[in-house]
């Protein structure tokens, strides 16, 4: 069975004008048009392009939502298996576009999508997450090219055969990192990387530093025996049995724990199963990566007026950044909501 | 009680004099069997069970051992995996293998030795109740790992119940250096071995023959954190050491030992040390693309007073050597990453070139960022692979050792053991796969 | 995740550790060093008493450093 493809283009390449029909409404095709009949040929082993959508590159970056809900009704009703967009070349409002219409298509029908752009284009580090987006010329002068490098990739992708790296299979990657076997060991592509650094010779790292935000400091807080205190930790300190199951590392999951009746953690009521370092220190007093008995006893003595009822813990080791965050976000939600002033996080 | 861990024979001492001229006899097999006789016959080493397991549970503290078999392309999965060693012993010159464990306190690294290649000691069972790893010796799961093309000796060690963790983890690291030993003395009678020199030229020769070639050093970053997470130097804790200068003989004859199980797929076993891939390289291309002028081992302790003045010292030793780059390699993933960039920048900000190897923790999806510290004068990074990238693979016919505790193994999760025995796990679960002296081809792109 | 809790909540959150630089990276903006990885607000070679008394500090320090307005990512 062949794979029905519907493809999207500009007015331009859609065959109706330049940008005096750039306002136009998204309409539909029964047929390939412009570019989309060279791209039928080169897929037609596997697919055919079933229809065209053609849409005002002006209507669609001025009305986003309405553009998309039309192309997706157009969709909806003709259930294609791949959705393929421009190539927008250099043409910022074509590539926000054709990027746009992708991401959407990808997310909404589940159907894989492909684009072509130049790499100057806006559309690549908007919308390089959310498709494929095919490394192509700056002007229409490439578009033989591009037609061809979008055909086999998309060829590729509807044999559900697996894909190299981005590089070599010509695309914006999608800032995921993918595990794959190269040629020679690490050891020896250290040493002839080494060699190239030191003679001043061209080299490729194989993994860019990355760049982290900075948040801006929260305002100081006072004083002491007018705030409420939270204690979290990520160093692996649960409750006695580690009653919401947390792993070893890698933790997908945080828990809190209500210490309003204890006095301080000890090894019959806490224990660390922090995978990272040795928890022999941490086994024989808790209280030693998390201070709760620290802090009952400032409550006690009124020098700070309150410690929230709830500790909040996780594992921190190889625990990934996506993860980490949302993790803040959903205890700092938690804190946000009980009114608490300060918030002590011990790390391992 | 334990057996002494250094038998000094007075009179068979030399001080001083050594040439670190290393001859290495490596002797290759390609077939395990049980027989009534230890020895290498033909390509195939044959094991006596019943005097092996004699041999080794001569110390009080055990209170059983046995011993398996498992054999390139079984279905076979050993689990949990402590350590891996490969047989060693020394034929003739200064000191003994592992020294400070078997061998006594003189500089190793010279006279003739004796490798039995093809053939590993597989430490097993659990210790502390986490942290090692797996290897599976057939499927998916057996591309990740250099020891699924090994002939793998098993050793599980039931120990008397007194036992603390930490007498428990060392006991079982010397009894597996003692029977590596043990296999490597009996196959001394094998008649074909291949011959490797291992020499490297004075700094006078290198001034006056190799002076346009850039002097390479060897930063071999190794854990040193506590208990399971330990590196010995001729027997000697190396959380308790400063950083070393080391002639790359010495750790081809054993004088590094691993007591680090933290993440098998990025720990150094002691196999690794002994076949460092780093070391081979640099002295395969010594004298033709550059020098090789040293390894400075460095430590990852658990204290930032520690790693700076650990990393100052790695920069002082790497300058007095005369580098002009510096390949450093790390071990584990964390607080590590640190002990990395501490060294990096202060041999960059030296005028030394850098190249680190190390693995990423991109998360199961790949998307987060890979290493918990970073600097810019990182520049040049080669990736072992992110060890995070989740991995199934099949059910075997045979477990060695104890499937349930891939449950908690780092890496694993509570319901990583499938009904049908097949394991979805990270790939860090696996021992080796994303071990950072480079050993494997595995590496990590953009997709 | 501490960017994150300060971000939401608004609120100083300190940060007690023993690896300054990382904690430099991930942009905690108040911190207070720990003693040792193992046990950041403990010390094992201590006798008990001296134990709690160098926590507490510890803690003093950190419950401080939120009572004090800075700019920038501040060790204390």
């Amino acid at each position: 069975m062949k794979k029905r493809i519907v493809y999207y283009l500009n007015q331009f390449y859609g065959g109706i004008g330049g940008e005096d029909k750039a306002d136009t409404k998204p309409f539909f095709l029964n047929e390939a048009v412009g570019p989309a009949v060279k791209f039928s040929e080169l897929i037609d082993q596997e697919g055919e392009v079933v229809g065209t959508i053609v849409c005002g590159d002006n209507f669609y970056s001025s009305n986003m939502e309405e553009a998309r809900k039309n192309c997706l009704e157009f969709l909806k009703a003709l259930k294609p298996d791949f959705f393929v967009a421009g190539p927008a070349f250099n043409a910022g409002r074509y590539g926000i576009a054709c990027g746009d219409i992708c991401a959407f298509v990808e997310k909404g029908l589940n159907i894989p999508t492909i684009t072509g752009m130049y790499d100057e284009n806006p559309g690549v580090p908007l919308y390089r997450e959310h498709t494929i987006i095919v490394k192509v010329a700056n002007n229409a002068r490439g578009m033989n090219e591009a037609l061809r490098k979008m055909s086999t990739l998309a060829l590729k992708i509807m044999k559900n055969q697996e894909l190299f790296s981005a590089e070599d299979e010509g695309y914006f990657h999608r800032n995921i990192r993918k595990n794959f076997f190269y040629d020679e060991i690490g050891a020896v592509r250290a040493i002839e990387m080494g060699l190239k650094k030191y003679r001043g010779e061209y080299f490729k790292t194989e993994l860019e530093m990355p760049k982290f935000d900075k948040i801006p400091p929260a305002r100081a807080v006072g004083p002491l025996n007018e705030c409420k205190v939270a204690l979290c930790t990520s160093g692996g300190i649960v409750p006695k049995g580690n009653p919401d199951r947390l792993p070893v590392s890698a933790s997908d999951r945080w828990g809190k724990w209500d210490v309003s009746n204890i006095e301080k953690l000890t090894p019959e009521n806490a224990e660390s199963i922090h995978g990272g370092y040795d928890r022999t220190y941490a086994n024989l007093d808790p209280n030693r990566v998390i201070p709760v008995d620290v802090l009952k006893d400032l409550e006690k003595e009124g020098i700070i007026k309150k410690l929230h009822p709830y500790i909040y813990y996780t594992v921190g080791t190889s625990t990934s950044v996506n993860n980490a965050e949302r993790f803040g976000r959903e205890i700092g939600v938690e804190l946000k909501n009980a009114g608490v002033d300060i918030i002590i996080l011990t790390s391992t | 009680m334990f057996i002494p861990v250094c038998r000094i024979k007075y009179q068979e001492i030399e001080i001083g004099g050594n040439i670190m001229h290393l001859e290495l006899r490596e002797i290759t097999v390609n077939n395990l069997e049980y027989s009534e006789r230890t020895e290498v016959r033909g390509k195939t080493l044959f094991i006596n069970k019943e005097e092996i397991l004699e041999e080794l549970k001569m110390d009080e503290a055990i209170e059983d051992v046995d011993i398996d078999i498992a054999k390139p392309g079984q279905k076979v999965r050993i689990i949990p995996v402590k350590d891996v060693i490969e047989p060693r012993c020394k034929i003739s010159g200064p000191g003994n293998v592992f020294p400070g464990f078997i061998g006594g306190m003189e500089t190793v690294g010279s006279g003739v030795s004796l490798a039995l290649k093809g053939v590993a000691v597989v430490t097993c069972g659990p210790i502390v109740a986490f942290q090692e790893g797996f290897i599976d010796m057939c499927g998916v799961g057996s591309r990740f790992t250099p020891f699924s093309k090994t002939n793998n000796v098993a050793l599980l060690l039931k120990v008397k119940p007194s036992l603390t963790p930490v007498q428990h983890e060392e006991i079982v690291r010397k009894t597996g250096l003692k029977l590596a030993y043990y296999l490597a003395e009996k196959s001394k009678n094998a008649q074909e071995y291949k011959t490797s020199i291992f020499d490297l030229p004075s700094p006078r020769k290198i001034q006056n023959n190799f002076s346009n070639l850039p002097s390479f050093v060897y930063v071999y970053l190794n854990i040193s954190q506590g208990l399971l997470h330990d590196t010995y130097v001729y027997g000697k804790d190396l959380k308790t050491m400063f950083p070393v200068i080391l002639h790359p003989n010495e750790i081809l004859d054993g004088a590094i030992v691993s007591g680090n199980c933290v993440s098998a797929g990025s720990k150094n076993t002691t196999f690794h040390h002994l076949n460092n891939p780093v070391i081979k390289e640099l002295y395969a291309r010594n004298g033709k693309d550059l020098n090789f002028v040293g390894v400075v081992i460095g430590t990852e302790l658990d204290t930032l007073s520690g790693k700076i003045r650990s990393s100052e010292m790695v920069r002082e030793y790497v300058k007095m050597l005369g580098a002009d780059v510096a390949i450093i390699s790390e071990e584990g993933a964390g607080n590590p990453d640190t002990d990395l960039c501490l060294c990096c920048k202060a041999l960059e900000k030296s005028g030394i070139k850098t190249v680190v190897i190390a693995n990423e923790c991109a998360g199961e999806d790949g998307k987060t960022p890979g290493l918990a510290d970073t600097t810019p004068e990182m520049d040049a990074f080669v990736s072992t692979g992110n060890s995070c990238e989740i991995v199934v693979v099949p059910p075997m016919e045979k477990i060695i050792g104890c499937h349930e505790s891939i449950a908690v193994l780092a890496g694993g999760y509570a319901d990583s053991l499938q009904d049908d025995g097949s394991i979805k796990c990270q790939m860090m679960s696996i021992v080796g796969s994303v071990n950072e002296t480079g050993f494997l081809p595995l590496g990590c792109k953009w997709v | 995740m501490v960017k994150q809790i300060e971000k939401i909540t608004q609120k100083p959150v300190v940060q007690i550790a023993t690896i300054v630089p990382i904690m430099l990276t991930v942009g905690a903006n108040r911190m207070v060093p720990g003693i040792a990885i193992p046990h950041p607000v403990g010390d094992p070679t201590k006798s008990k008493a001296e134990e709690y008394n160098l926590r507490r500090s510890l803690v003093l320090r950190a419950l401080n450093a939120a009572t004090v307005d800075i700019n920038e990512p501040t060790t204390f």
